[in-house]
């Protein structure tokens, strides 16, 4: 089977995404799809798009549900989902034919589409779902973190970055290098408590999520009043109204 | 490739494939956000769109709807031909014809219409983002039944901030996201500001030092990411409101000292029950509003400057009994019956969460005030030295306006953001340019004009009381969608919904051509759809139809199309010119104004015209004045963007549809003699243009010298006085004393009751009306319907990308009110209300007002429509609550029948519905019904692989470069995280980018 690389470079680009600001707007998803469906995997094709069972490639999904926690309290969760890019990825290991690889220099996880078989091995293998088979192509294909972008010396320097994480109204991706502690991405992690997917599965996913953060309780909670104290409380406030006859306030 | 197993095979990856042979920048039109994009394009196609990250309104990001905008432009759904209808209408039978043989028609009808009697054109433009232009065209033509979709979309919010503070939330203002510490907001899921509020909230969620209450029935969009979230039953905000600001008054939590400087709670109001001015302000022989001054202990002028105004009590001024308005207010919500405990019920908000959301309210408001060291000069010439705010912070829209009580609690909402001092101060909610405008702007809708004259105003405009509506001797509506009339008012933005309804049955009267752009009345844009299809198709004894003629253009295969006769196919956004004017909703934000354009960066795919180009030439053929000189010949040859750049508003006003770089020499800005080169400009800066407004204007502006003068100067304002808030509204009065029998314009019989209930000068709260008719046990539940964000605002569920996202809506139910009715996750349950049944299919969540069920709207469509498969999940699964919405209430006990809207403003009470949930039998399930007949005459896509961008993949081209790291938002971030450095995205400070 496929081999992880050998001598990696250390470097592991992936993306931080912030669960407390995601609104589940699907921006990410749409982006990704218009730049990769030319990108390296073209096309991310469509079956069925103005049909019965409208279905296509997308390298990265948002998952919206309900999470109810140990104290019963009940959240709407916006989760998006794409490649994990992990350093243990199953996906390559299992490949029969070295088509899925991870890249020494930066460790992105890529599918070489001309010698894929399409034989899905690696979407079983993948603990995370994130692998996209083309019934149409009859290839394996997925998020690149767009190494096509994030290199392109023919866009401008602000457009080298994957396309979820420039297009996301609420900026709630970050990118960057998570091999690298020193790394601003790393130190983002690092003070929100970010987590691995599922570390469970043992692969070592790149990506981090960042949890949602404690609520707000408005005005401090140590300061703020619970409640207002209360100048009058007659039924109809005339004591106040009363008060407020002769209250001098210039302009 | 031949591949030997024996060898690792190495991929060659391409790091910098070309992108594009050009970049074009315009404006997104897929929907009303109108952010900034960068267009790429390949061998004429649309390789790729992002955001401008130079561009005032998305700052480089984009959403869902704008990166989907390709699949838009290759829309199998887009018309390609003008058309003529040859079947019934209805059925979707059409000849192609030439745009030669389309306009002779078109002028034909029209220009006959405009000879005999202009007022039985209704003209009416949808979703329409040229209204300056659309309406400046119907007063050319005469046309006073002319409006946009306003009235059915939110014009209570726009009213009740208009007629309050002279700005609204919505478009006309916005939070100060990056100093505010409490932000609220109200019935929103999603918003027309649909990314500038996600960026918004992305930074203030960041900051960490600010608390986001989210009040909606449902947790859905925005809402799930609130620190708090108030599960609201729907109708009820009024309520909620009022019980904030009776904790407030009682706690004395007002700031009395803004409300003595800006707003109107100080004037004298006669207290004269039965006199013919009771209610309104005591004014001096000038006509100036008076104030009982403690200090001088007399009346004095209340628009003056050194004044210590009372603001309660009883006296006598000039023999008449008077009081503060401010007593008035305060003796309302004062009262028992809004406090927290009295509404709790109603509102299904327990009584010390709304304690408790009162005491933060006032303790950021009071307590933590925000302090910048600014000086600015007041409006009488008073200077400050420093900008002090009150952080809290409104935001609402839809949720709260689409009830037939929405105008007062909209009207509310702005009076409690008022009360605490928070209206355009640091940290508060403030006004985008032009805004704020005197409260009601000046412009008064122009009613009926003679054959062959235009009207003697804009068609649209405000009005101050009963001399200002539009009916006639008896008292009866003048305008088709009995817009400004005794019915509804203060009706800003027309009745768009019920001019169907009311031109089928000539109530008032009939018309001749119905003329529509741009809005799906045949389907989602209307209530009862089943009743309004009867409308389009309704015929005389003599077989004519009823609307004799009616003209539509669209860029795509609606539902409506098949009901029209003469099809005029509009382009895409990115085939035409454009122009986000200042005189209409353009995109100026609290720092300064901005107005922006679109450039056609594609050649239109079929034989197709921009809608506005069409106007013009339509104009021309009927000799419009305007449009046409003297000789007959074009004024704007070149169509609409050499109006854009040519036309003034008013001759020699130098006042245009752009505002950036006028003058000969394109050096002036907001007023100039017309620039040849503007359009270049435009497109030079990335198809926009702003103005900062300078560091001494940025807040107070209703009564900041700088900014009055300034904006006066700019033609944004008429003339340079303060702008007070208008808390007790002394127009709603005057249309309640006419009610009472006073003065010579008096409502017909029918109309007394509502009119003196409903224009009380203080918001009110009321029983929505559905739900007061209806017996409510019968119908126990609300039934509500919002649009999802990937599709808000947007002509997108047929998107070949958007429709894998979302295309069925389901019926979301809490569980607990699912498991009392025996519904399990997935069922399909018949929705019934009292007008109507409709079915879907169920899913259960627990993010819900129990009373409530709600699902998205606009995905179902009819069958064989928008270029879908027959068997589409839209149109077999997808369904519309419209079906089950009536436009008209039950008749009353007179037997008098009103518009289901809002009885101030006419907005469309969409959200009043009231249903019960019927389990479906077993053999009922999969389907979704009423099945409309489906169209057979409209072409359908064959597409079964869409391999879209393949042929795009773009050549190698060099080695690449290093990437860059982008941190989400990073100012916010750089200021709690050591390390991260400050900047935005991957643009660090100080770093060249």
């Amino acid at each position: 089977m496929t081999s992880l690389p050998k001598n990696p470079s250390g470097k592991k680009l992936g993306l931080v995404i912030d669960l407390d600001i995601c609104v589940g707007c699907h921006a990410c998803a749409v982006n990704c799809k218009e730049w990769n469906t030319s990108g390296k995997m073209a096309p991310l094709t469509d079956l069925e798009p103005y049909g019965a069972k409208p279905d296509g490639v997308w390298f990265n999904r948002i998952h919206t549900f309900e999470a109810i926690s140990d104290a019963g309290i009940s959240r709407t969760v916006h989760f998006p989902k794409s490649c994990l890019h992990c350093d243990d990825a199953p996906c390559v290991t299992v490949c029969p034919t070295g088509a899925s690889y991870k890249r020494e220099e930066d460790g992105i996880v890529l599918v070489n589409t001309d010698i894929c078989i399409g034989c899905k091995l690696c979407s079983w293998a993948c603990p995370y779902g994130a692998r996209e088979y083309d019934e149409d192509e009859g290839v394996m294909k997925k998020c690149t973190l767009c190494v096509d972008k994030i290199y392109n010396e023919n866009l401008p320097e602000e457009s080298r970055v994957p396309a979820c994480v420039s297009t996301c109204p609420t900026g709630a991706r970050s990118f960057g290098d998570l091999g690298d502690p020193n790394s601003e991405v790393s130190k983002l992690v690092a003070a929100r408590e970010g987590y691995a997917l599922m570390p469970e599965q043992g692969t070592r996913p790149v990506n981090r999520y960042l949890p949602p953060r404690p609520k707000q309780v408005g005005g401090g909670e140590a300061s703020a009043p619970r409640m207002l104290a209360h100048q009058d409380d007659s039924d109809d406030g005339a004591g106040l109204l009363a008060s407020w006859v002769d209250k001098v306030l210039s302009r | 490739m031949s591949v030997n197993p024996f060898e690792t095979v190495q991929e060659t990856v391409d790091l910098s494939p070309e992108v594009a042979d050009e970049v074009k920048n315009t404006t997104c039109y897929m929907c009303a956000c109108r952010c900034g994009i960068r267009v790429h394009l390949k061998d004429g196609k649309v390789r790729y769109i992002e955001g401008n990250p130079d561009h005032p309104v998305n700052g480089g990001v984009l959403c869902g709807k704008g990166s989907a905008g390709i699949m838009q432009q290759y829309s199998p759904a887009k018309l390609k031909k003008p058309l003529l209808r040859v079947g019934e209408r209805g059925e979707g039978k059409f000849k192609e014809i030439e745009w030669d043989e389309a306009l002779e028609l078109a002028t034909e009808w029209l220009g006959e219409v405009r000879k005999r009697d202009p007022g039985k054109l209704a003209f009416f433009t949808g979703r329409d983002q040229s209204q300056s232009f659309t309406g400046w065209w119907a007063t050319q033509y005469g046309a006073h039944n002319f409006a946009a979709h306003g009235g059915f979309c939110s014009v209570n919010m726009a009213a009740g901030g208009l007629y309050t503070l002279g700005g609204a939330f919505w478009e006309f203002g916005e939070p100060d996201w990056d100093l505010t510490k409490y932000f609220m907001m109200f019935g929103v899921a999603e918003d027309h500001d649909s990314n500038p509020i996600k960026i918004g909230l992305g930074k203030l969620k960041t900051r960490e030092d600010a608390k986001f209450v989210a009040v909606n029935p449902s947790r859905n969009g925005y809402n799930a990411i609130a620190d708090e979230w108030v599960g609201i039953r729907p109708g009820t905000d009024g309520l909620f409101i009022f019980s904030l600001i009776h904790e407030l008054l009682r706690a004395e939590k007002i700031d009395f000292a803004s409300l003595a400087r800006y707003s109107n709670a100080p004037w004298l109001v006669i207290d004269e029950p039965g006199a013919p001015d009771h209610g309104l302000f005591l004014r001096d022989a000038k006509g100036n509003p008076l104030v009982y001054d403690l200090v001088k202990k007399k009346a004095v002028n209340a628009m003056a400057a050194e004044i210590t105004p009372a603001f309660a009590g009883a006296r006598k001024v000039k023999k008449r009994n008077v009081v503060p308005s401010f007593q008035h207010l305060a003796k309302r919500y004062l009262s028992d019956e809004f406090s927290p405990d009295a509404v709790a019920e109603t509102t299904g908000v327990p009584a010390k969460d709304i304690r408790r959301i009162a005491a933060e309210i006032a303790h950021v408001a009071f307590e933590e005030e925000i302090v910048i060291e600014q000086s600015w000069t007041d409006a009488w010439g008073r200077k400050h030295d420093q900008m002090i705010g009150r952080p809290v912070s409104f935001h609402a829209m839809r949720g709260i306006s689409a009830h037939s009580n929405g105008f007062h609690t909209c009207r509310a909402l702005h009076i409690l953001q008022a009360l605490l001092g928070s209206v355009d101060v640091p940290g508060g909610w403030r006004y985008k340019a032009p805004f704020p405008k005197p409260i009601p702007p000046g412009v008064r809708p122009a009613g009926p004009t003679k054959p062959g004259l235009p009207l003697a105003g804009p068609p649209l405009g405000f009005i101050a009381g009963p001399d200002d509506l539009l009916v006639d001797a008896k008292g009866e509506p003048q305008r088709i969608d009995k817009a400004y009339s005794w019915e509804h008012p203060l009706s800003l933005h027309g009745m768009m919904h019920m001019v169907l309804h009311n031109a089928a049955n000539a109530d008032p009267y009939s018309v001749d051509v119905l003329f529509m752009y741009m809005a799906n009345m045949a389907w989602n844009s209307s209530m009862n759809v089943a009743g309004t299809l009867n409308y389009f198709t309704a015929k005389n004894e003599d077989g004519t139809y009823k609307i004799p003629k009616i003209i539509y253009s669209d860029a795509f295969w609606s539902e409506t199309v098949p009901y029209c006769d003469l099809i005029l196919p509009d382009t895409t956004f990115m085939e035409r010119w454009d122009c986000i004017s200042m005189l209409d909703r353009p995109i100026s934000s609290a720092h300064g104004a901005g107005d922006s354009i679109r450039q056609p960066i594609l050649k239109p795919e079929g034989d197709v015209r921009p809608f506005q180009d069409v106007l013009l030439d339509l104009g021309v053929r009927m000799g419009l004045p305007g449009m046409t000189k003297q000789n007959g010949e074009a004024q704007y040859p070149g169509g609409y963007v050499d109006y854009m750049a040519n036309h003034e508003r008013g001759s020699g006003s130098g006042i245009g549809p752009l505002a950036g770089w006028r003058g000969k020499d394109g050096d002036q800005h907001g007023r100039g003699e017309p620039n040849p080169n503007q359009i270049e400009k435009y497109i030079e800066n990335g198809c926009f243009w702003t103005q900062s407004l300078s560091d001494e204007q940025l807040y107070f502006k209703p009564v900041n010298r700088s900014y009055l003068d300034f904006a006066t100067e700019q033609g944004w304002i008429g003339h340079a006085d303060p702008i007070i808030f208008q808390l007790y509204n002394e127009d709603l009065q005057k249309f309640r004393l006419a009610a009472m029998g006073h003065g010579d314009r008096q409502p017909p019989k029918r109309n007394r009751e509502r009119i003196k209930t409903y224009f009380d000068p203080l918001p009110i709260w009321y029983m929505p009306f559905e739900e007061a008719e209806i017996d409510r046990e019968q119908y126990p539940l609300h039934a509500l319907s919002q649009r999802p964000m990937h599709m808000y605002h947007s002509w997108g569920s047929q998107n070949a990308w958007l429709r894998q996202i979302t295309s069925a809506n389901k019926l979301h139910i809490h569980t607990d009110t699912a498991g009392e009715l025996g519904i399990a996750d997935e069922d399909w349950v018949w929705i019934e209300s009292r007008h109507g049944r409709v079915k879907g299919q169920v899913k259960l969540i627990t993010g819900v007002n129990p009373q409530t069920v709600w699902t998205w709207n606009a995905i179902g469509k009819r069958k064989g429509s928008w270029g879908l498969d027959k068997n589409a999940p839209e149109s077999n699964q997808g369904f519309l609550l419209n079906h089950i919405i009536s436009e008209v209430l039950a008749p009353n006990k007179s037997g008098d029948t009103f518009s289901n809207s809002d009885p101030v403003t006419g907005q469309a009470a969409w959200f009043d519905l009231r249903v019960r949930l019927q389990k479906c039998a077993p053999e009922e399930f999969g389907f979704t019904e009423p099945m409309f007949e489906a169209f057979e005459h409209i072409p359908a896509a064959d597409t079964q692989v869409l391999r879209y961008g393949a042929e795009l993949k773009g050549e190698p081209s060099g080695e690449g470069v290093a990437e860059r790291t982008w941190i989400g938002n990073r100012h916010e971030n750089a200021a709690n995280i050591k390390g991260v450095k400050d900047g935005k995205g991957n643009r660090i400070k100080g770093r060249k980018s």
